[in-house]
């Protein structure tokens, strides 16, 4: 889908992409990464909008320096900022756009209605979009990026600014992009843990620069840490410790959370997948503890390599995470 | 988690795009029209837009209100020269657009921003070039679609005019002579007040301000140019009034007539550049025209994304 060669993006004070070298397939991938990582600079390099100063991309197999018309005639785009002019309808909106990309005026209506009809907008639709909720204007952005059926979509932080239902119906929506409607996503975030739900393959940048690029399952073995917290009780003064030992008994590795609010108290461990979860409890249970959390942590991007060979590799490129 | 990711059946195999997933998506395979469709597109709906076709009521009252008022005296005109059957309308076809040159500038200060200020303001502008369109397609298509909506505001009453003329059994071809000189200076007269409108539009992304800015420009650069004209006819120096002219749009636009139209100068002097004065007013008008089309295709390379 798109396949990227050494590229480079330098602006005057900043360098945006640095010998970024990346190949996403079909399905949907995330591309993660911290503000000013160079996700919106990639994207415009990849709809052949801004060139590049070194190295090439390929979108769909076209050469985004000398195609640029024709990808961008078969990919959708949905921007990070507000887009949508507020005194007219959702469908006035669509159906002009689904004409700027070249839909006859018969089609343009039909999709949009269909299209409008998928992102989940029905009576609204003829209201004037400055009515509209967050959740509403993305889908109206989200519907004009697919009006004209692309074979691929790149959506710039589609998450951004809705609440924690709205984020999860997005989500949702932009899988069934993949799923119902065959259409392949890029999606940029700087939350890793929410495209790991929903993609196919993760691709980390930062400072231009690629951290990694894999398939999400390879992500969550690694990145699932589980935060716990036991009571204590006469039979076990400690019950902290009692903890840790039973689980290292059972060969399930713990960390101290010192960096956590009640250190000392909190143990870390890595997820492996259910079977943990299993044992934690099966442990505590054993040892009559209470449990007073348990709780999944929300990844950072950061956080994908505390737990990894990468680590050295992560100190030099993020810093610390934030 | 992970699980959840793979449940799909429906996944395309690599490079299958085309099949049909689930009952309720429908893949679209009909035309794709591509650039020169999707700036048509554009340039009907700006110019539907320019008389607010397609939108609000309330975007509606506006520019047709400043048609009705542009026509207004071209049609108590008509009826005067057909009642009185006088053998000659009460002005030139060329004079009509200078004498309602405030409601053209009313206009163009509204519409200009309609048409490109709110694209800008709400960046829509982006989504336009995440499109097969690109720069050069907006900007003509906006151009063109302005223009336009200024000849049908100022050929509409020379139309009107000649069909008067004709009813009142004035000599045609006399009149047919007349008109077709008002429909040349008209166009120059659109294009040349779209292009400074559109340009003034596209760097005042505030309503508000662009409208102001627009009737600010117009009526400045006419108001001093023509106070100039009168003093420098005043103290005898005649010679200098045809080049003060060239420093408003309107003025030019009567330069160019009065040279080559066959119109009588509207300058205070009332008399109009010579010939060779004339084809200067010509290249200033195309130059300006020219330099705005350059400046909007500059200014919307900016925006990009
Ligand atoms: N037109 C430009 N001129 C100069 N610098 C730019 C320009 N566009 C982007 N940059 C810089 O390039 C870097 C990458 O920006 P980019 O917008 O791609 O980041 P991003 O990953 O999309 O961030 P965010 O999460 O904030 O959207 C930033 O440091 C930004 O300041
Ligand atoms: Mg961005």
């Amino acid at each position: 889908m798109i396949a990227t060669e050494s590229l480079s993006k330098r602006f005057p004070r900043v360098t945006a992409l640095d010998r970024l070298s990346v190949d996403v397939g079909p399905g949907v991938t995330g591309l993660v990464g911290a503000n000013g990582a160079g996700k919106s600079t990639l994207i415009k390099i990849l709809l052949g909008l801004s060139p590049a100063t070194e190295g090439r991309a390929e979108v769909l197999g076209l050469d985004v320096a000398t195609k640029g018309g024709a990808i961008r005639e078969r990919v959708g785009y949905m921007p990070e900022h507000d887009c949508l002019p507020p005194d007219v309808s959702a469908t006035e909106f669509v159906v002009h756009m689904a004409r700027m990309s070249g839909l006859p005026p018969t089609a343009a209506r039909e999709r949009t209605a269909d299209t409008l009809r998928h992102v989940g907008l029905y009576e609204e639709r003829y209201r004037p979009i400055g009515g509209y909720s967050t959740g509403m204007k993305q889908r109206v952005k989200l519907a004009q990026a697919l009006v004209h059926d692309p074979q691929l979509v790149l959506l710039d932080e589609p998450t951004n600014g809705l609440d924690p239902v709205g984020r999860d119906e997005m989500l949702g929506l932009i899988r069934r992009i993949h799923t119902d409607f065959g259409i392949s996503v890029l999606v940029t975030s700087h939350l890793l843990g929410e495209l790991e739900r929903t993609c196919d393959h993760v691709v980390v940048i930062d400072g231009g620069k690629l951290l990694r690029s894999s398939s999400t399952t390879d992500f969550t073995q690694i990145t699932t840490t589980l935060a716990i917290e036991v009571t204590d009780t006469d039979e076990h003064p400690d019950g902290t410790r009692a903890v840790r030992e039973a689980l290292h008994a059972r060969g399930v590795s713990v960390e101290d959370g010192s960096g956590l609010p009640g250190a000392g108290h909190v143990l870390l461990l890595t997820a492996q997948g259910e079977e943990t979860y299993d044992v934690v409890r099966d442990v505590i249970a054993d040892l009559g503890l209470g449990l007073v959390r348990m709780e999944q942590r929300r990844h950072h991007i950061s956080e994908v390599f505390t737990s990894t060979d990468e680590r050295e590799q992560r100190k030099e490129a993020v810093g610390h995470g934030g | 988690m992970a699980v959840e990711h793979s449940t799909g059946t429906a996944a395309p195999a690599p490079g299958d795009q085309t099949r049909i997933h689930n009952i309720g998506y429908r893949k679209y395979d009909g035309p794709r029209l591509g650039r020169a469709y999707a700036r048509r597109s554009l340039y009907s709906q700006s110019l539907r837009g320019s008389y607010g076709l397609g939108r609000s009521v309330k975007s509606k009252v506006l520019p047709m209100l400043l048609f009705v008022v542009m026509c207004v005296p071209a049609a108590i005109m008509v009826a005067v020269a057909v009642a009185t059957k006088a053998n000659a309308l009460p002005v030139d076809y060329t004079r009509y657009a200078i004498i309602m040159q405030a409601v053209i500038s009313l206009y163009v200060a509204s519409q200009a921003p309609q048409s490109v200020s709110r694209d800008l303001r709400f960046k829509t502008v982006p989504l336009y070039f995440s499109r097969p369109i690109e720069t050069a397609d907006y900007v003509r298509a906006k151009f063109a679609a302005l223009a336009s909506a200024l000849f049908i505001l100022t050929a509409g009453p020379l139309l009107l005019l000649y069909v008067g003329a004709l009813l009142a059994k004035l000599d045609f071809a006399d009149q047919t002579k007349g008109f077709a000189q008002g429909l040349v200076s008209v166009a120059l007269l659109s294009l040349l007040f779209a292009g400074i409108g559109l340009v003034i539009a596209s760097f005042t992304p505030r309503r508000g301000f662009g409208i102001a800015a627009v009737i600010a420009v117009l009526t400045i650069t006419y108001g001093a140019v023509s106070t100039l004209q009168a003093i420098a006819d005043a103290q005898g120096s005649g010679d200098a009034v045809p080049w003060i002219g060239l420093f408003s749009p309107i003025t030019i636009i009567d330069g160019v007539q009065s040279a080559f139209l066959g119109a009588t100068s509207a300058s205070p002097s009332g008399v109009g550049p010579s010939t060779a004065e004339g084809v200067v007013y010509v290249v200033v008008a195309l130059g300006l025209i020219a330099a705005s089309y350059g400046l909007l295709m500059r200014r919307y390379k900016k925006v990009g994304l």
